[in-house]
C-alpha cells in the first residue's frame, strides 16, 4: 500500500503537469471552436454550442486555401533546404581540421539569437530601400526585389529566413548522428575502391537513415507552427501573400480590435491536427527502427 | 524516505506554478478584485516606470480618493485580450486606460460601466473626442487626450526644390510639391499602409479627405484616395516600403533626411535631428482632412462590488481632470482632450498649434455609429489598399472586394 503511494507521489507531476499544459489548453482551445463566441459570452459565459460551424466558416474562407498552400511550401521548401544544408555542413565538419570546433559553434549562433532579433534583421537585410541585399544586387547591376512588399516575394523571403534559422538544429542532430557511424564501415569502402560520392551515397546516407527520419519529423512540426518570424517580416501580407495557419489564427483572434475567438480556435485545431498527423508518423517510424 | 518529500516539493512547485500560469490574468488582477483593498490601474504606457511623472499622478490621484492605488502596464496591443481575460475571470481592474477605438468593443462586451452609471463626468473633453467612446447612446470614460496624424517636412529639402509648404492645401499642390522634391533628386513621402490597424489608420485621412464614408468602401471618393496613394508609388514619390511599414520604420525613413515629407504622429514631435516642419494633411478638394483620433480613455471597469465603481469613477475622474491632465499630455506629447488646457499646452509650445488644429478636425474611428462595426471594416479596407499598391488588384476591383467582406462581416 505504502509503495503504491509512493509509487503515485512519483506519478503526480508527470500527471500534474500533462494536465494542467496539455489537457486544459486542448480542450479549451477545441471548445473555443465549437461554440459562437461573441466578446460579450466570452467574458459573460453562454456561447452556444455550434458543432462544426467554425470549421465550416473557415473552410469556407478563400483565405484558408492560401494560408494552407503557404503552410504547404513554406514547410516543404524550408525542410529541404535546412536538412540539405544542414547534412552538406555536418559531413564538412565531420572531417576534423584546424579551428572546426570554432566554427561549428559559430554556425549555432542563429539557433540562440533570440527569433525577434534574427526576424528584425532580416527585415532589415530585404527592406526594398535600404536592405543590404538590394543593395548589393543594384552593385552587381541586378534590379532590386521588393522582398516583402511584393506578393511574388514575401513568401520567398520569410522561408529564406526560416530556412536559416534552422540550419543549426539539421547541423547539430546530423553531426552527432556522422559520428555515431563508425570508422571502419567508411575504410572498408575505400579499399573496395568506392570514391568519397559513392561512400556518402551508399554508405553515409543510408546509415544516417534513422537521425534523418527524426531530424525532419521534428522539423516539420516545429516549421508547421512558425509564426514569429513571419509576423514580424511582413505580418503575413502583403495582402495575405505569406499567410500561414499559424499567423491566419493569431489574426483572426488577435488581429483587429474583435477578436474572433471561435474561427481562430478552429484553424488552430486543424493545425494540430496536420501536426499530430506527423507526430504519429514519427512514432511509427521510430517503432520500426527498434525493432529493426 | 528522503525521496517522497522532495517529490511532494517538486509536485506542490509543478502544481502552483501551474496555477499561478493558467491563473496569470488574474495574479496581476488580484488587487482589483473585490477581496483586496488596492485599486488596480491599469495602463498602456510601459515606457513610464514607478518614478514616473505619470504614476506619481496615478497616486495622488488615489490619494485625493482616500484609497491606495497598483498601477500595471501592459503593450498597447496586449492590453485587450489582458482585460477581456481578467474580466471573463471576475478580476477586471478597478480604472483602464484603453485605446479609443477598443472602448465600443470592451463596452459591447460588458467589460466597461457607463458614465451614467458612474457618475464619471465628461463634460469638459471635445465631443469630437468622446464620439470614440461612445457606444449604443453611452459614453464610457473620459479621454486622456489625443494624437493624430499630420505631415512633417524637412525644411532642407523643400527649400532645395523650391516648395512652399504653406501653398499645400489640396491633394493637387501636395502632388505638384511631390513632383518638384522628386525632380530635385530627393525621395517624396513616406508613411505606413502595412497590413495592420496603423495602416487603415494612416490611410483614413485621405479616405476621409475625398469625402469617402466607411459605410461604403467602394465609392468613387474612396477609389480616388487609393489611387492618389497609388500613383505616388507608380511615379516613384513614394518607396515601395511603405508597404511594409510601421509607422515607426516609416519615421525612420524620414529620420535619414532624403525624405521631403512623412505622415505621422504628435508622438515623433522633437525627434528628427533636423530642422522640421508640420503642416495638416490636406483634404483633396483643399482645406484640412479629417484625420483619426489616436490616443487613450480612462474608463471605469465593471466590479462584482459596485461599491468600488465610485470611487475607482473617482480616480478615473482625477486623472482626466484638467488639474492633473496638462502634465501627463505633456509627458505623453499629446493635444489635450480639454479646451482650456490646450490653450495652456499651446501657450507653452507653439509648435503645437497645428496639431490642436489637426485634433480639432479628427474623427473617433469608431465614432459615426459604427461602434464595434469599425473592426469589420478596417481590416477589408487594409487589405485592399495593400492589394492595390502591390499591383495585384486594381483599385476599384480591391474596394469593391473590400466592401462585400465588410458587409457580410459578422
Amino acid at each position: 500500500m505504502r509503495k503504491n503511494l509512493v509509487g503515485w507521489a512519483f506519478l503526480s507531476p508527470i500527471v500534474a503537469y500533462l494536465l494542467l499544459f496539455y489537457a486544459y489548453p486542448l480542450v479549451t482551445t477545441v471548445d473555443l471552436s465549437i461554440r459562437d463566441y461573441t466578446v460579450r459570452s466570452f467574458v459573460r459565459g453562454g456561447a452556444p454550442l455550434t458543432g462544426f460551424e467554425n470549421y465550416l466558416t473557415v473552410f469556407a474562407d478563400p483565405t484558408f486555401r492560401t494560408a494552407l498552400l503557404n503552410t504547404v511550401l513554406f514547410t516543404v521548401v524550408s525542410l529541404v533546404f535546412q536538412y540539405g544544408i544542414g547534412l552538406a555542413m555536418a559531413v564538412f565538419f565531420s572531417r576534423h581540421f584546424r579551428l572546426s570546433a570554432t566554427l561549428r559553434a559559430l554556425f549555432l549562433v542563429p539557433w540562440l539569437l533570440p527569433l525577434i532579433v534574427s526576424a528584425s534583421t532580416w527585415a532589415w537585410l530585404l527592406n526594398s530601400e535600404a536592405g543590404v541585399v538590394n543593395a548589393v544586387l543594384r552593385f552587381v547591376g541586378v534590379d532590386g526585389v521588393h522582398w516583402l512588399t511584393s506578393p511574388d516575394w514575401s513568401l520567398v523571403s520569410v522561408t529564406i529566413a526560416n530556412i536559416w534559422i534552422g540550419i543549426p538544429f539539421n547541423l547539430v542532430v546530423l553531426y552527432s548522428g556522422l559520428r555515431d557511424i563508425p570508422a571502419e564501415v567508411h575504410e572498408a569502402s575505400a579499399l573496395d575502391g568506392a570514391n568519397s560520392w559513392q561512400s556518402f551515397r551508399h554508405v553515409t546516407f543510408p546509415l544516417l537513415r534513422a537521425v534523418s527520419t527524426v531530424t525532419l519529423l521534428l522539423g516539420l512540426v516545429y516549421t508547421l507552427k512558425v509564426f514569429d518570424i513571419i509576423w514580424i517580416m511582413t505580418r503575413g501580407g502583403p495582402s495575405g501573400s505569406s499567410t500561414t495557419l499559424a499567423t491566419w489564427s493569431y489574426e483572426l483572434g488577435f488581429g483587429n480590435a474583435l477578436p474572433r475567438f471561435g474561427p481562430s480556435a478552429a484553424v488552430g485545431n486543424v493545425l494540430i491536427l496536420i501536426a499530430l498527423v506527423a507526430g504519429l508518423v514519427y512514432v511509427r517510424a521510430q517503432r520500426k527502427q527498434e525493432a529493426s | 524516505m528522503n525521496s517522497a518529500p522532495i517529490t511532494h516539493r517538486f509536485a506542490v512547485a509543478l502544481v502552483a506554478a501551474g496555477l499561478a500560469l493558467s491563473a496569470c490574468s488574474s495574479s496581476t488582477g488580484d488587487a482589483g478584485g473585490p477581496a483586496g483593498g488596492k485599486f488596480a490601474v491599469w495602463d498602456p504606457y510601459p515606457q513610464f516606470d514607478g518614478g514616473s511623472e505619470w504614476v506619481k499622478v496615478i497616486e495622488d490621484c488615489g490619494r485625493q480618493a482616500g484609497v491606495e492605488v497598483e498601477r500595471q502596464a501592459y503593450d498597447t496591443s496586449d492590453l485587450t485580450n489582458k482585460v477581456l481575460l481578467a474580466a471573463q475571470q471576475g478580476v477586471a481592474p478597478n480604472v483602464l486606460v484603453v485605446d479609443n477605438p477598443v472602448v465600443s468593443t470592451l463596452a459591447e462586451a460588458g467589460v466597461l460601466k457607463a458614465n451614467q452609471d458612474t457618475g464619471l463626468d465628461a463634460s469638459q473633453a471635445s465631443t469630437n473626442l468622446m464620439a470614440a467612446a461612445e457606444s449604443e447612446g453611452k459614453a464610457y470614460g473620459v479621454p486622456i487626450g489625443a494624437n493624430t496624424l499630420a505631415l512633417y517636412y524637412n525644411k532642407a529639402v523643400l527649400t532645395a526644390a523650391g516648395v512652399d509648404p504653406a501653398s499645400i492645401t489640396d491633394w493637387a499642390a501636395l502632388d505638384a510639391a511631390l513632383a518638384k522634391v522628386v525632380a530635385a533628386g530627393k525621395k517624396g513621402i513616406t508613411f505606413s499602409a502595412i497590413g495592420t490597424e496603423e495602416g487603415t489608420f494612416q490611410f483614413l485621412p485621405w479616405f476621409w479627405g475625398a469625402g469617402a464614408q466607411l459605410t461604403d468602401l467602394s465609392s468613387a471618393q474612396a477609389v480616388a484616395a487609393v489611387e492618389l496613394w497609388k500613383s505616388w508609388l507608380d511615379k516613384g514619390y513614394a518607396p515601395n516600403s511603405v508597404i511594409g511599414n510601421t509607422q515607426t520604420t516609416s519615421w525612420q525613413e524620414f529620420a535619414t533626411g532624403e525624405y521631403a515629407f512623412a505622415e505621422n504622429g504628435t508622438w515623433q514631435l522633437g525627434k528628427a535631428g533636423f530642422e522640421y516642419g508640420v503642416i495638416p494633411i490636406p483634404s483633396r478638394a483643399g482645406g484640412v482632412a479629417p484625420a483619426p483620433t489616436g490616443g487613450e480613455v480612462v474608463t471605469v471597469p465593471a466590479q462584482d462590488d459596485t461599491g468600488r465603481e465610485a470611487t475607482a469613477a473617482k480616480i478615473a475622474g482625477c486623472l482626466t481632470g484638467a488639474d492633473t491632465v496638462l502634465a501627463t499630455d505633456t509627458a505623453l506629447t499629446y493635444v489635450s482632450a480639454v479646451e482650456s488646457v490646450r490653450e495652456r499646452q499651446v501657450a507653452a509650445n507653439p509648435e503645437l498649434a497645428v496639431w490642436v488644429d489637426a485634433v480639432k478636425s479628427a474623427k473617433g474611428r469608431t465614432g459615426d455609429g459604427l461602434g464595434t462595426r469599425y473592426p469589420r471594416i478596417s481590416q477589408p479596407l487594409w487589405t485592399a489598399v495593400q492589394a492595390a499598391l502591390t499591383g495585384s488588384k486594381a483599385p476599384a476591383d480591391a474596394l469593391k472586394d473590400a466592401q462585400a467582406a465588410a458587409a457580410t462581416a459578422k
